[in-house]
């Protein structure tokens, strides 16, 4: 291979890099180590992120989740569950401010199937959608904020609101109440060390363990139940241990 | 200004499955290849790690392992009439960013297409007639046959580990395996993965409707396995989390665990992680490809020369990347001219859920664990009588039960309160869902070209996807679907739901990330981009990977072909282009 | 490849008249280069003398000793900042008697202790190779010592109690096999460096020699005929499959002996593998095998420990502690596992670490650490259940010393 051996000539009488011009990108160079993983560790648990919602913010958050999946006769709901406190830490985190998400111009309304198109992250859809909401709630016959309503006319609120019959800006209302549910969701069913779940009491509610990483003897007893207890990812306590 | 940089033999823009693939073989040739990947380095460990891996939230709600779209994404609409607007969220596929492509994150359900697939036009003129085929349906051959694949589905089988039972060797049927597949010349390297409880009921539900289900073929190892290029894998332990997640203890196939350690160690390989490549460059002639432009993570860019460049992005980011380079005729849907865009398809997908009275347990998953039904795929069956064209395949796909996205429940459970907390706890363990996987064609309404008003972080236009399901294929779904309607009241559930695919397609739910054609391969340049060999018709150093060469799309997951024409393309390139580097074919 | 690049540079230098670069001429004599060439990864020189990153063998490497940091220095032909200017003889002195050309003593991080042993053949020829290398300019950095070891001269005090000089001698009742073995484990391999135990000025114990040492923060297991904790059940085969490809079917070298065998024994002919498993396998039995009673496993640090077990590391080392064939390591019978120091093992637990590539085994298997979500009572408890389930009989481990190493690892030891 005559230009394998060129480039190994060239190698060897120039000794040190730099070739023309140099990358100025490094290269990963893949060098076998025997180093110990670094990494991969989950974001520091330990010390969650400062929240977002201001403490009115966080009522109407509170009570809306309290309605979502409530406290009843199967048990704890998503207010006992912390869900609160989980869209409270997203909210400020890049989910919050839409980081990852498509956010440049120009902005207009678009088919069903086209997806989110407003102008607004995660944060900011929560901060004026709730402000709305409350000076609605303000001018109407009850005079109260949603977090002072009874659960019967804070759920008859949240059903007209879910079917975009709230007169606040166009759609705000339809579309935030359909991302409320999803956090709500979200915060009762993730693991624990998001601020939500808290106690497992989602997944107890449903039966779901959590991350184990082996079932290769329990998948073949068909249509037993599986006990374990629960766990997870920072161990059996729930949420994450000061290490 | 560009910095320019020293030469290279190879250069491949991206680095997953089809790129590790070719730096593997080319290197092997004695190449100095170079990869250029726009995400982040991965590996099994620390990045798949168990002790953090199963964290649905932040892999499978957040994305983290997949591309973010406020640095690259599409515009997208249903048709022609309506404006395309930016797709600002992922939803209805999911491509990767980052060492390993996508194939960190895929289920691993992996197959080989029929050899009908591969002359979907000529088989089908044969047997039904040339009306059979709508006007603006432009299905076409591939230029490959099944035969010639063979050997390269065989050895992308084998580089994965690939467990399954096969149903057809050189031309003797089992029914222990699919009927139906094309003749194959060896057993699957691994067993199929241990059954779960509900693909045993699926299995035993499916005979007594008078089908022939068998057990997917899966790259989740039943076993420790070395492959194809002497590296070891792990066994499955049915964690559960496998698509969106990257696998901890490699027994997934994906680069990492199947090529890395015997590619990047050598010297004659470099990858360059968080190089985002913007442009093929070409000579004064047009038909020479001189190199690629990139940007490097800090937004400094460069020039790489080499002598042969080879698209290995995902789909469309390959056909994006054509169209911002010139290369090509870009598709006109109006004239019906040019190619580069034109035969863009998907997948149409529906499902039935069941609602059973035992514990299922599906957090026991494996991404292939399931179990299949092949009687309505391709041409398996007669479609005089109904219509249509294509088909897909039926399983229960027991991947997982993940409390956020992966419960199921009763048709009219409210979406809060008390009714829906009531159904999660009633349903979660008892549930299980029966999916459908259609394929679908291709349309001269259905093509990718560049957004006039959008633009990506390095200023380029966005691609622009134009799409949506015809006819055919709603038809086809809802016979499929029906199908597995049968199943499942086999099944005898104290409940069922069946959800059909609904009238226009959505960029909104997550649907499949087979995202095919826009370069594909054929033996006419007026129709193709790529020859058979994937080597561009206009630049014949310049390669194309990937699932954009497809025609239309089949009703089987794509991953499988995809590196089994990798694998093709590779013994082309060394026992062919490389002793004479030129056109490999005539037009 | 090797080969390959160290001729062509030779070559290159000659014809490209690159001749100024190298003071000396340049030994062409390609047996003795060749020699040279098994000889120096045998000594495992890219450990201390490679740094990651740098050029080979242009040093800068820290090597820690129990005394403080040592860097590497610069073993290529460069004439100001490495060895381009020895002469054959003073190398010679370098290796058998640990003195430097200006007469200075080597610290013995530097393992002349062991390469004393090395005939004058090998040396030279292992010069030979060295010489063949391109020169690299790096200067060396000057160690981190207390004093009063920043004193070389105080080696000599050192020397007068702990080193022999001398090339080693066959013994003539044992078989040309044993002595090969006995010449590559004494001597270009000094895996007593790490294997034996040290008394506290950093001597070898040698009464105890290969009963288990410290090296590098890690425990280097017992390499005795002991039936758990050294290699009293591995077959001599089992000794060269693991250093020719860095795992057998009991156990996966991790750490810095992934590192010996990728650098080092990987590299080793057959032959000479099965030399050194010979003379392995002919150590005696000595010391604590195991403990002599372990807790039963309703003791509550086995009940901790089990569930620690089955939540964190049975997806891989499954929950009958057999591990997965072939790719991870059975934790149920282990070599390791038995260790009387637990030092390893905790390492392993909290930090985690890699195997080594080899060309017959690639795969390179990881282990991730937990040190993030255990605590100290935690690890230890997990520990002590491994170490006392499935037939394993080793003492149990406190958290105080789960302590002592998430300390030295914090401390980048």
């Amino acid at each position: 291979m005559p230009k394998l051996w060129r480039r190994e000539l060239l190698k060897a009488a120039t000794l040190l890099p730099a070739m023309g011009a140099v990358a100025a990108t490094a290269p990963i160079r893949f060098v076998p180590r025997t180093m110990p993983s670094a990494g991969g560790n989950p974001p520091d648990y330990a010390s969650p992120p400062q929240g977002f919602l201001s403490p009115q913010e966080k009522a109407f958050v509170d009570a809306a989740v309290a309605r979502i999946i409530p406290a009843d006769e199967l048990g704890p709901g998503a207010r006992e569950a912390g869900v609160a406190d989980f869209i409270d830490r997203q909210l400020a985190g890049p989910y919050g401010a839409a980081e990852t998400w498509y956010m440049q111009g120009p902005w207009q309304a678009g088919t069903e199937q086209q997806g989110y198109q407003l102008k607004l992250s995660p944060a900011q859809l929560y901060r004026a959608t709730i402000r709305e909401i409350d000076e609605h709630l303000a001018k109407s016959p009850a005079a109260k904020p949603f977090a002072q309503l009874d659960a019967r006319s804070q759920d008859d609120f949240l059903h007209a609101l879910e079917k975009g019959e709230v007169k606040i800006s166009g759609d705000l209302g339809k579309q935030f109440f359909e991302i409320l549910v999803v956090n709500t969701v979200e915060g009762f069913l993730a693991d624990p060390i998001y601020g939500g779940n808290r106690d497992f009491i989602g997944w107890k509610l449903i039966g779901f363990p959590g991350p184990r990483y082996n079932y290769v003897a329990e998948i073949g007893e068909y249509g037993r139940k599986y006990d374990m207890p629960f766990v997870g990812i920072a161990g059996r306590d729930s949420p994450a241990k000061e290490a | 200004m560009a910095t320019r940089l020293p030469s290279v033999d190879v250069v491949l823009v991206g680095f997953g499955w089809t790129a590790s693939i070719l730096a593997k073989e080319l290197t092997d040739a004695g190449l100095h290849v170079l990869a250029l990947e726009r995400g982040g380095f991965r590996d099994t460990i620390p990045d798949f790690s168990p002790a953090t891996i199963q964290d649905e939230l932040r892999y499978a709600v957040r994305n983290g392992l997949f591309e973010e779209p406020h640095r690259e994404t599409l515009t997208f609409r249903n048709n022609a009439s309506q404006v395309a607007l930016p797709m600002r969220q992922l939803g209805s596929f999911r491509p990767a960013a980052g060492a390993g492509g996508a194939g960190v994150h895929w289920n691993g359900q992996n197959w080989r297409f029929l050899p009908t697939d591969f002359v979907a036009r000529s088989h089908t003129e044969q047997r039904y007639g040339k009306r059979f085929i709508p006007a603006d349906m432009t299905i076409q051959d591939w230029g490959v046959t099944y035969d010639e694949l063979e050997p390269h589905y065989d050895a992308f089988e084998y580089l994965c580990g690939i467990s399954g039972k096969a149903g057809n060797i050189g031309g003797r049927i089992d029914e222990g395996g699919n009927r139906y597949e094309g003749p194959r010349r060896r057993e699957y390297p691994l067993p199929p993965l241990k059954r779960c409880y509900s693909t045993v009921l699926f299995d035993k539900a499916a005979r007594e409707a008078g089908f022939h289900p068998f057990p997917a073929p899966a790259a989740n190892t039943s076993k420790p396995y070395r492959n194809l290029y002497g590296v070891q894998m792990g066994q499955c332990t049915f964690c559960g989390y496998c698509e969106w997640f990257g696998c901890g203890n490699y027994s997934k196939s994906s680069p990492q665990a199947c090529v890395f350690p015997v590619l990047l160690g050598r010297d004659n390989f470099e990858l360059r992680c968080q190089c985002n490549v913007t442009r093929v460059l070409r000579d004064s002639t047009g038909k020479r490809a001189t190199g690629v432009a990139y940007v490097d993570v800090a937004g400094r860019p460069y020039e790489q020369p080499a002598d042969l460049v080879i698209l290995c992005a995902f789909a469309q980011h390959n056909v994006h990347l054509l169209l911002l380079s010139g290369i090509g005729e870009p598709y006109d849907p109006a004239t019906n001219k040019g190619v580069v865009g034109r035969n863009y398809a998907y997948q149409i997908t529906s499902s039935v859920d069941v609602f059973l009275d035992e514990n299922l347990n599906p957090f026991m998953g494996a991404g292939a664990l399931g179990q299949v039904v092949d009687d309505f795929n391709g041409d398996n069956f007669d479609h005089g009588p109904h219509g249509f064209i294509g088909g897909g395949y039926i399983a229960l796909w027991n991947t997982g039960g993940r409390p956020i996205l992966q419960h199921h429940l009763p048709d009219k459970t409210p979406k809060w309160g008390s009714a829906f907390k009531k159904a999660l706890a009633e349903n979660y363990l008892k549930a299980a869902s029966i999916a459908t996987h259609g394929s679908v064609m291709s349309y001269r309404d259905c093509y990718i070209d560049l957004d006039p008003t959008y633009r990506d972080v390095y200023g380029d236009p966005l691609p622009r996807l134009t799409f949506d399901f015809h006819d055919n294929e709603h038809k086809m779904s809802k016979f499929v679907t029906d199908r597995a309607a049968e199943i499942a009241k086999a099944m005898k559930p104290r409940a069922m739901h069946v959800k059909q695919r609904e009238k226009h397609y959505s960029i909104v739910p997550y649907q499949t990330t087979h995202n095919t054609g826009g370069a594909v391969m054929g033996t006419d340049p007026r129709t193709s981009v790529v020859n058979r060999y994937l080597q561009s018709w206009d630049v014949p150093n310049l390669f194309v990977m990937g699932a954009c060469a497809f025609p239309q799309n089949p009703g089987y997951n794509p991953t499988g072909t995809v590196g089994a024409l990798t694998f093709w393309a590779a013994k082309a390139i060394r026992d062919q282009y490389l002793r004479n580097p030129g056109p490999l074919m005539g037009a | 490849m090797r080969t390959h690049k160290a001729l062509i540079a030779a070559t290159a230098a000659a014809v490209l008249g690159a001749a100024p670069l190298l003071a000396c001429a340049v030994d062409t004599d390609y047996a003795k280069i060749e020699r040279g060439r098994y000889r120096v990864p045998a000594g495992d020189s890219a450990a201390c003398r490679t740094d990651e990153g740098r050029k080979p063998f242009a040093g800068g490497r820290a090597v820690p000793t129990p005394f403080g940091t040592i860097y590497a220095t610069n073993i290529t032909p460069d004439p100001e900042t490495g060895i381009g200017k020895w002469t054959d003889e003073q190398f010679w002195n370098a290796m058998h008697e640990g003195v430097r050309p200006n007469g200075q003593h080597l610290y013995p991080a530097f393992p002349y202790p062991w390469f004393t042993k090395l005939t004058r053949e090998d040396v030279l020829a292992m010069k030979a190779y060295l010489d063949s290398l391109p020169p690299v300019r790096q200067e060396a950095k000057p160690p981190k010592l207390p004093w009063p070891m920043t004193i070389r001269e105080s080696v000599a005090g050192w020397n007068a109690l702990f080193f022999k000089e001398g090339t080693y001698r066959p013994d003539s009742s044992r078989s040309p096999e044993w002595n090969r073995g006995a010449y590559l484990v004494e001597g270009l391999g000094h895996c007593g460096a790490c294997h034996s135990p040290k008394n506290f000025l950093g001597g070898i114990k040698k009464r105890d020699r290969f009963e288990g040492g410290q090296g590098e923060g890690w425990f280097a297991t017992s390499l005795v005929g002991n039936p758990h904790a050294g290699l009293g059940s591995w077959s001599a085969n089992e000794i060269v499959e693991y250093l020719k490809t860095g795992a057998n079917d009991r156990a996966r070298a991790m750490g810095p002996m992934a590192e010996v065998v990728s650098h080092s024994t990987m590299y080793l002919s057959d032959a000479d593998l099965h030399a050194i498993a010979t003379y392995l396998k002919d150590l005696p039995a000595a010391g604590e095998d195991h403990a002599k009673s372990v807790p039963s496993g309703d003791d509550p640090r086995m009940q901790r420990g089990r569930l620690v077990y089955v939540d964190q590391c049975a997806g891989c080392h499954m929950e009958n502690g057999q591990g997965i064939a072939h790719v991870f390591p059975a934790v149920k019978g282990n070599t390791g596992v038995h260790a009387q120091d637990p030092t390893s093992l905790a390492r392993l637990v909290l930090e985690g670490a890699r195997s080594a590539r080899t060309r017959a085994k690639p795969e390179g298997f990881a282990m991730p650490g937990f040190g993030w979500k255990l605590s100290d009572d935690e690890v230890a408890d997990l520990l002590t259940y491994i170490r006392a389930s499935w037939g394993n009989q080793a003492a149990p481990v406190t958290a105080s010393k789960v302590a002592d190493v998430r300390k030295k690892i914090a401390k980048g030891e």
